[in-house]
């Protein structure tokens, strides 16, 4: 079977993934099936296929699982976001067709993706920039003591950090590619540590001491723990150095010390994360209630879950309404999932996002020239590490912050974001397998 | 380069097993210790959310539903309120609390009592309780309160045959519908399972079966009623001092001869006696199904309030036979002693709930009658029976008489309470009726009546009751 076969058959999965979960909250809204389940199943299904179509004709050889598990990713987004919010569901399905032209105009206009290595700096300081956006007055919006987005016309709030995930790993990928060899050849050995040429190094660094500066200065320590993952690993990848990564870790462990101790939103969270379940931290304001009430609602939900459109998210009688689960389409939808399909639907979601990462790391092992395995594995890093920043932190492996879950989380930039980063891995991916 | 992107693979899938394994400590390690966390108010919600069951009268009158409340929840309304708060109590999800019925029988009302409903539940979306029919008459119910007219006391009527509790009532009573609202006189108490009263001469009946069903003496053995007599050292009186010479223990009962009675058990001894007690399911708690905590055995207690061992030396069992003597009991163990009786020796478990219906109208829990002990022979009941027909018909009892040739077995009691010289007593009515197909016992009692006796207080009401329940063919 060829590859473009066996992603139409991989589709299969994620139109009857969403037709049943839709058709699971109708029947639990209204005890009624509406044939409206249907026709999202059927407009969904009728997105995957145009898709589907169009990467038949542009990108014949591409990783035929890639798409297929970002759809049921998607559509399984698409259903829980439904699940709690109707409205935001419809706006999700908008960002979802935006993704997808977003996606289509990657694949058309960077179809030789090496063209982007001419552009990293302007990339590198595009991303930077829209990294500031959120702190700047009027247009900057904080959540929960976090920069974390900007306000455009008609309310609607964009996350820019998403796309800066891209365009540092597309900068990074560019410039180790070019300095992997000298970084590795010039390095020696200071107080039995193997350190990197400054000379080369530097520009990396630069980026990093901005990076962590704006997240600093934004508080964001999930997209901050994301990006520099991101870095180790391409750095790790590029020169196969592993003090390099150890001696990064050190540097970022200093940085999340002084943070934890310094910044009192963080101080914050990471008390929550250590005592979740103190009544006072339970009760302070921004304190431990979201956590704590997000492992309660995985606790609720064990092996199978309460079923769909089951969770209990607000607190009945109250008005306005309070949440008894905060941010639920958003921080801490995995919880949501966890409640309703137990830990054996969560465990297929982590699953369907390892092998995303899988096909992604697998394409740079493919690939045949340094920037694609760069690049690849820089985009499956990114993404990996986004999943394990959430999903962490609602599980309280490590601390909580609000980073959002790819493809499922409500939020316009991560679709968007994650449909450019699906196409530049499919454009590598489509490049690697091209028989010469 | 491919060597380390393998690592960084294997890297990335560790990570995720930790976020598996930390999901698997949430939903299956920790998940009982996370759903009992106090801070945890899921199960609160949860139980507000699910439509418990109604509370029905025999007659079909509606005692207890569900009202929706807002944002998908429900709360109790109890449209009889005070009339039968004390069996059905009230449950306040918000508060974690309940009480009666409506706790002892919280897995029907919530729906839990059938597997089929639980596994079903969370894709049936509402989660709806089963009704609870019991065995509680309205009408018998008015008429106790009626009868008690706000003075402290309590009536508990139950069918001999099945043991089905037909009415229960205690004054002061409150309002279920608002059970925080501060009452006087422990409003919220239930007198009729757990009051602690002396029950005086209507324990007569339990020293007349024993005497009996032991086969020393027969209702025609011949006791020497003089007054006084010494008892465990000190001198018991009858009523006025009053001598009545050689009678037999019939004539005995008919006009409640203390002395013939003490002698009698003390003749018996403490372990027959004992013996005789526990059958009739004192020093035990009577297996109705109300809370634990609401429900209180009967037993007699030292002076200083300590509860004897049963069958103890110590007791003053002259004087305990004659209701006396420490003994404390609660309307709801004398109203089994006269079903006891009732139902030739046969005592069933008292109940109130009858039958779970589920929404669909299927019956899903049938209360059975069974048995709870054979305090007697069938023949020591009939010879029990006939000496309490006389009591009616012409000692204490007549105020009780249902006329129209009905029979009625009953016994009085005037205990008297409270500080020497006050003139406090604690009247009682036992009884049951029809003799010849007994239907209804019952046990009727007066907390601190200034002067009141068993025969003029208490035996109009159980009257009345009675004849209530005959006239609706109980």
């Amino acid at each position: 079977m060829s590859a473009r076969n066996r992603e139409l058959f991989a589709l299969v999965p994620a139109s009857l993934l969403v037709t049943a979960g839709f058709t699971g909250v109708f029947i639990q809204r209204s005890n009624v099936l509406s044939n409206v389940s249907l026709t999202y199943g059927a407009i969904f299904l009728a997105l995957c296929l145009a898709t589907h179509l169009f990467i038949r004709f542009t990108l014949r050889h591409a990783d035929p699982y890639m798409f297929p598990l970002a759809a049921v990713l998607a559509s399984f987004g698409v259903v829980m976001v439904y699940r709690i919010d109707a409205t935001e569901a419809r706006q999700q399905a908008q960002w979802f067709v935006l993704g997808l032209l977003l996606f289509g105009a990657t694949i058309i206009f960077f179809r030789d993706y090496r063209r982007l290595e001419r552009y990293r700096y302007i990339i590198v300081l595009v991303s930077l920039a829209l990294l500031v956006l959120p702190r700047l007055p009027h247009v900057g919006y904080a959540a929960n003591g976090a920069y974390l987005g900007v306000r455009l016309p008609g309310g609607i709030v964009f996350q820019p950090t998403e796309f800066s995930k891209i365009g540092l790993v597309i900068f990074l990928a560019s410039y180790l590619r070019d300095t992997r060899q000298v970084m590795v050849m010039g390095a020696r050995r200071i107080l039995g540590v193997t350190l990197p040429p400054l000379k080369h190094f530097g520009p990396v660094l630069v980026i990093w001491g901005v990076a962590m500066v704006i997240l600093v200065a934004l508080h964001d320590v999930g997209s901050s723990l994301m990006f520099y993952g991101a870095l180790l690993a391409i750095l790790y990848v590029a020169t196969a150095r592993l003090s390099f990564v150890v001696v990064g870790l050190a540097a970022f462990a200093l940085g999340a010390w002084f943070l934890g101790t310094h910044v009192a939103h963080i101080t914050g969270r990471f008390e929550s994360w250590l005592h979740p379940f103190q009544y006072r931290l339970y009760h302070a304001p921004l304190g431990s209630y979201q956590l704590a009430n997000g492992i309660f609602a995985q606790a609720a939900g064990g092996l199978f879950g309460q079923g769909f459109g089951q969770s209990v998210l607000t607190i009945p009688g109250t008005h306005p309404v309070a949440y008894l689960l905060p941010a639920p389409e958003t921080d801490m939808i995995y919880a949501v999932i966890t409640n309703e399909v137990g830990l054996f639907g969560a465990t297929a979601v982590l699953i369907a996002y390892l092998l995303f990462v899988y096909r992604g790391l697998k394409a740079a092992a493919l690939a045949r020239d340094s920037f694609s395995k760069l690049l690849a594995t820089g985009l499956a890093a990114v993404f990996g590490l986004q999943v394990f920043v959430i999903v962490g932190g609602v599980t309280r492996v490590i601390p909580l912050t609000g980073v959002t879950l790819p493809f499922i989380s409500y939020g316009g930039a991560s679709i968007v974001a994650n449909f450019v980063l699906l196409a530049l891995l499919l454009l590598v991916s489509d490049r690697a397998r091209r028989p010469s | 380069m491919n060597a380390q992107i393998v690592r960084l693979f294997g890297l990335i899938v560790v990570l995720f097993g930790l976020l598996i394994v930390w999901t698997t400590r949430w939903t299956v390690i920790d998940a009982s210790a996370l759903n009992s966390n106090p801070l945890n108010s899921r199960a609160l919600i949860a139980q507000l959310r699910v439509k418990r069951g109604r509370i029905l009268a025999a007659d079909g009158t509606v005692l207890a539903r569900s009202v929706p409340a807002g944002g998908g929840t429900f709360s109790r309304s109890y449209s009889q309120g005070s009339l039968f708060a004390q069996p059905v109590g009230y449950a306040d999800v918000r508060e974690g609390s309940a009480a009666g019925l409506e706790r002892s029988r919280g897995p029907e009302l919530r729906g839990l009592s059938t597997g089929l409903t639980s596994i079903f539940g969370p894709l049936g979306g509402q989660q709806v309780g089963d009704d609870v029919d019991t065995s509680l008459d309205p009408r018998a119910q008015a008429v106790a309160r009626e009868g008690l007219a706000g003075r402290p006391g309590s009536v508990v009527a139950l069918d001999p045959r099945t043991g089905a509790v037909l009415a229960m009532y205690s004054d002061p009573s409150y309002d279920d519908n608002r059970p925080k609202a501060p009452c006087s006189d422990a409003c919220q108490l239930d007198r009729a399972t757990q009051g602690r009263y002396p029950p005086g001469s209507t324990f007569k009946i339990v020293t007349a079966t024993a005497a009996i069903d032991s086969g020393r003496y027969t209702p025609s053995s011949v006791v020497d009623g003089r007054s006084p007599v010494t008892i465990s050292g000190v001198p018991l009186a009858n009523d006025n001092d009053q001598p009545f010479g050689d009678i037999d223990l019939t004539t005995a009962l008919t006009y409640s001869v203390n002395t013939v009675w003490a002698q009698v058990a003390v003749a018996l001894g403490t372990p027959t006696m004992t013996s005789y007690m526990r059958r009739f399911g004192f020093y035990a708690t009577p297996p109705i199904d109300l809370p634990p905590g609401e429900v209180r055995s009967s037993y007699p207690v030292s002076s200083q309030g300590r509860a004897y061992p049963p069958g103890s030396p110590n007791e003053d069992i002259g004087r305990i036979a004659i209701g006396q003597g420490g003994l404390e009991v609660t309307p709801l163990q004398m109203a089994m002693v006269a079903s006891a009786v009732a139902n030739g020796g046969r005592l069933m478990r008292p109940h109130l709930m009858t039958r779970a219906i589920d929404q669909d109208g299927r019956t899903v829990k049938t209360v059975t009658p069974t048995l709870y002990h054979q305090v007697m022979q069938r023949s020591t009941a009939q010879q029990v029976a006939q000496m309490m027909e006389k009591v009616v018909d012409e000692g204490t009892g007549t105020p009780a008489q249902l006329g129209s040739g009905i029979p009625f077995a009953g016994k009085t009691g005037t205990a008297s309470v409270g500080p020497t010289g006050e003139g406090l007593t604690q009247p009682w009515f036992i009884g049951f009726a029809p003799i010849d197909d007994p239907q209804v016992a019952i046990a009727v009692t007066i907390e601190r009546s200034e002067g009141g006796f068993g025969g003029t207080v208490a035996a109009p009401i159980a009257k009345s009751v009675v004849q209530t329940l005959l006239a609706e063919g109980k």
